[in-house]
């Protein structure tokens, strides 16, 4: 008896969480940085309330997010990657790439300054004066998109960071704002994207100590996922919420959040 | 299921030989009560002859019953009852239940064995006399052709003792075949129309009651009688 | 450490408050573990108790197999479950993934195991008290396996308990089939791993002392129930 009530309500929990993500709602495969900063938190009532389309967010690494949304288990993915968003494109599974918003990568270190960076406003120079030093360096090690800029800007740096790795070269293969705790409770410098760097609350005594570089340009891009690799999103929905971020409406939104009085997404869609 | 029949029962566990080509005849009748020194095989002999355990060689004849038939039309009460961690009703209920019987015997059964007050209580708090009329309630509920009891009174006092005699009469009175070990020579002296007295794995002895106790012919039971240590 | 202290006083702030994301969080977290525990202990108690009375070639291996499983890493259950519900996957076609339907599916794979293995345990060690007196009343296996679930039913509460405390702690399954997503599919785990990477330590930690809080809360329920069931003697 005691068992057979405990079946039926098993079954009705079953049923119930069945249903919940039907109606009008889209996934949205993001990244962790956008996510963080509550970007979300503050775009999407604007655009619920507008088209009643529920957008749920799943926020993992980009490298996580465009295998997910290849698993056709997303209706949206919105990163920052550029090359391996195109390469999303190109291989059917996203529809059309729009550039969407900006901001800019910072690298964070101890107010004490061990490899003696600050100030510097060239990315690499400043990569290579922490390897020389040997000064600890937490990288997210993560396939995501802030790891594949660092590892970009190493490469044009000429150091092979990897080979340090479990010396100076620390990679947490975690995501950004666990690679920042793990970076400040080490003493290691860490680059991280400044909207999540901004909202991040353990700050202790990190201070921003290389930014300015145009090659710190972090660019996010979104696409709806295509219908025809994955019949089963609902590409309707994910074609509005796409167009209505890149909308003049949406643009300004992205605009006008901020956290701490900072502006922390610069719109850069292009004009229709 | 009766007479039953034992011919060259061998029992062993690995090097030990604990009944060593034993013999028995029970006739259709009476209360055998089982007598014999610690280790003499009794209990063992008990869950043979019941179906609990294999033997290692030797025969048991029930009439020509299959093993499982006669097991289910015999009950046995342990020296130390093994009551369900539920109520006195509910330990009889589940003997009912399991067994087909009418739920409606509980309240006869219990009021039997003197335990009718006692009903709603959890059956593992009962005393050790209660609990062990509660083991001999539920062996009656199977309506048995057999009952084997394994010193069902060993260490309760002399009152309980005397109430679980009545209840065994009873139940002899209204047919039921009664097997009982004991080492309680007044209790066997009371209760007995026949004895069996094992001594290194056989039969030494297997006598009505009245030639027994008087008269034993074999020297172990003598002794044992007597109050000696036997060996 | 000052954020120990900031986070007692934002546990009692929090609870005080009465905020209703934490108690769409808490309710969920509780939806989800208690129906796993459910579900795992329907599947869980009858292997249990076969195990337990069961007399099999390879019960060993099984048993091994059984108290391994015990360990499995919830992040692997987690990998699993994603890769079947995926809509790429064998079971997409049910629309599961990031639900928390799904996350229920994932805990109970995580402690099924365990239900089954402890519960074993418990069943073979009343089973040998109870085998003899058993097969003198020629009960069926049936009968048998029914009379010892329920005789151990106060034990095995602890067994459910020990399930529902792994289910409710753990973070790694549920945050992958799950997706952490505010309002569906966020759990007090994955709310507290979240605020932990927004550096937020003081509200994580503070999500953290809820959880126990409420970790204390069910086991003294339980606990309250064993001691009334022990004055019976029945456990």
């Amino acid at each position: 008896m005691l068992a057979r009530t405990l079946g039926t309500t098993a079954m009705a929990v079953l049923l119930a969480g069945g249903a919940l993500a039907q109606d009008q709602s889209i996934i949205v495969q993001s990244t962790t940085s956008t996510a963080n900063s509550g970007l979300y938190d503050y775009l999407l009532p604007i655009f619920e309330d507008e088209t009643g389309i529920k957008v749920n967010v799943v926020a993992v690494g980009t490298g996580q997010a465009i295998t997910n949304a290849e698993n056709c288990d997303g209706d949206v993915l919105l990163v920052h990657a550029k090359a391996a968003e195109e390469k999303f494109v190109e291989s059917g599974f996203g529809t059309e790439r729009t550039d969407l918003m900006y901001n800019d990568f910072v690298i964070v270190g101890p107010a004490d300054d061990p490899a003696g960076v600050a100030g510097m406003q060239d990315a690499q120079p400043a990569l290579s004066q922490i390897a020389e030093q040997g000064a600890l360096f937490a990288s997210r090690g993560d396939d995501s998109g802030t790891h594949k800029k660092e590892m970009a800007l190493w490469e044009d740096a000429g150091v092979d960071p990897t080979a340090a790795s479990g010396d100076w070269y620390r990679e947490t293969g975690s995501g950004m704002g666990a690679t920042l705790n793990a970076g400040i409770g080490m003493g290691a410098y860490v680059m991280t994207d400044r909207a999540t760097w901004i909202s991040f609350d353990n700050k202790q005594d990190y201070e921003i100590q290389v930014e300015g570089d145009e090659d710190l340009f972090n660019q996010y891009g979104v696409i709806p996922v295509s219908p025809e690799k994955c019949p089963s999103v609902n590409a309707e929905a994910a074609q509005s919420f796409a167009d209505w971020l890149v909308s003049e409406e949406g643009q300004s939104a992205i605009a006008g959040f901020e956290v701490a009085g900072q502006q922390l997404f610069f719109p850069n869609a292009p004009e229709n | 299921m009766l007479p039953l029949t034992v011919r060259d029962l061998v029992l062993r566990f690995g090097e030990t030989t604990v009944l060593d080509g034993l013999a028995l005849d029970l006739g259709a009748i009476g209360c055998t009560m089982v007598m014999g020194p610690n280790g003499s095989g009794k209990s063992l002999l008990l869950k043979l002859l019941h179906g609990l355990i294999e033997p290692s060689a030797g025969r048991i004849d029930w009439g020509g019953h299959a093993p499982r038939e006669v097991t289910r039309r015999q009950a046995l009460v342990f020296q130390k009852p093994v009551l369900l961690r539920r109520s006195v009703a509910a330990n009889l209920d589940f003997v009912l239940k399991a067994r087909g019987k009418d739920a409606g015997r509980r309240a006869a059964l219990l009021d039997h064995v003197g335990l009718a007050h006692k009903a709603a209580q959890p059956a593992r708090l009962l005393s050790g006399g209660e609990a062990q009329r509660l083991a001999l309630a539920r062996a009656l509920a199977t309506d048995p052709e057999v009952l084997f009891l394994d010193e069902p009174t060993a260490s309760l006092d002399p009152a309980s003792v005397l109430a679980i005699e009545r209840i065994v009469s009873d139940a002899r009175a209204r047919g039921v075949r009664i097997v009982f070990v004991t080492h309680d020579m007044g209790q066997a002296r009371r209760m007995a129309d026949d004895v069996v007295f094992l001594h290194r794995g056989r039969v030494a002895e297997h006598s009505p009651a009245p030639d027994f106790f008087p008269r034993p012919r074999c020297a172990a039971a003598r002794d044992y009688l007597g109050g000696k240590i036997v060996v | 450490m000052h954020d120990i202290g900031d986070a007692l006083g934002l546990a009692v702030a929090l609870v005080l408050s009465g905020d209703a994301d934490l108690l769409e969080i808490v309710l969920l977290s509780l939806r989800v573990s208690l129906s796993a525990t459910v579900i795992a202990c329907l599947v869980g108690l009858p292997i249990g108790a076969l195990v337990a009375i069961g007399r099999f070639r390879g019960r060993d291996v099984v048993l091994i197999v059984m108290n391994a499983l015990m360990g499995l890493p919830p992040v692997v259950v987690g990998l699993l479950v994603y890769l079947h519900l995926s809509r790429s996957g064998p079971l997409g076609f049910l629309g599961l993934l990031y639900t928390p339907t799904a996350m229920i599916v994932a805990q109970t794979i995580l402690i099924a195991p365990i239900v089954a293995a402890l519960s074993r345990q418990v069943l073979e060690d009343l089973h040998t008290e109870y085998a003899e007196q058993f097969r003198s009343l020629c009960l069926t296996r049936l009968q048998t396996i029914r009379a010892l679930l329920w005789d151990a039913r106060y034990s095995l509460l602890t067994v459910g308990l020990a399930g529902f405390g792994r289910a409710v702690a753990e973070v790694g399954a549920v945050i992958i089939v799950g997706g952490n997503i505010d309002h569906l599919t966020r759990v007090m785990t994955t709310a507290i791993a979240l605020e932990t990477s927004k550096g937020d330590l003081a509200l994580a930690l503070a999500l953290g002392i809820v959880l126990l809080v409420i970790a204390l809360g069910v086991n003294a329920a339980v606990q309250s129930v064993r001691i009334t069931a022990a004055r019976h003697a029945y456990v």
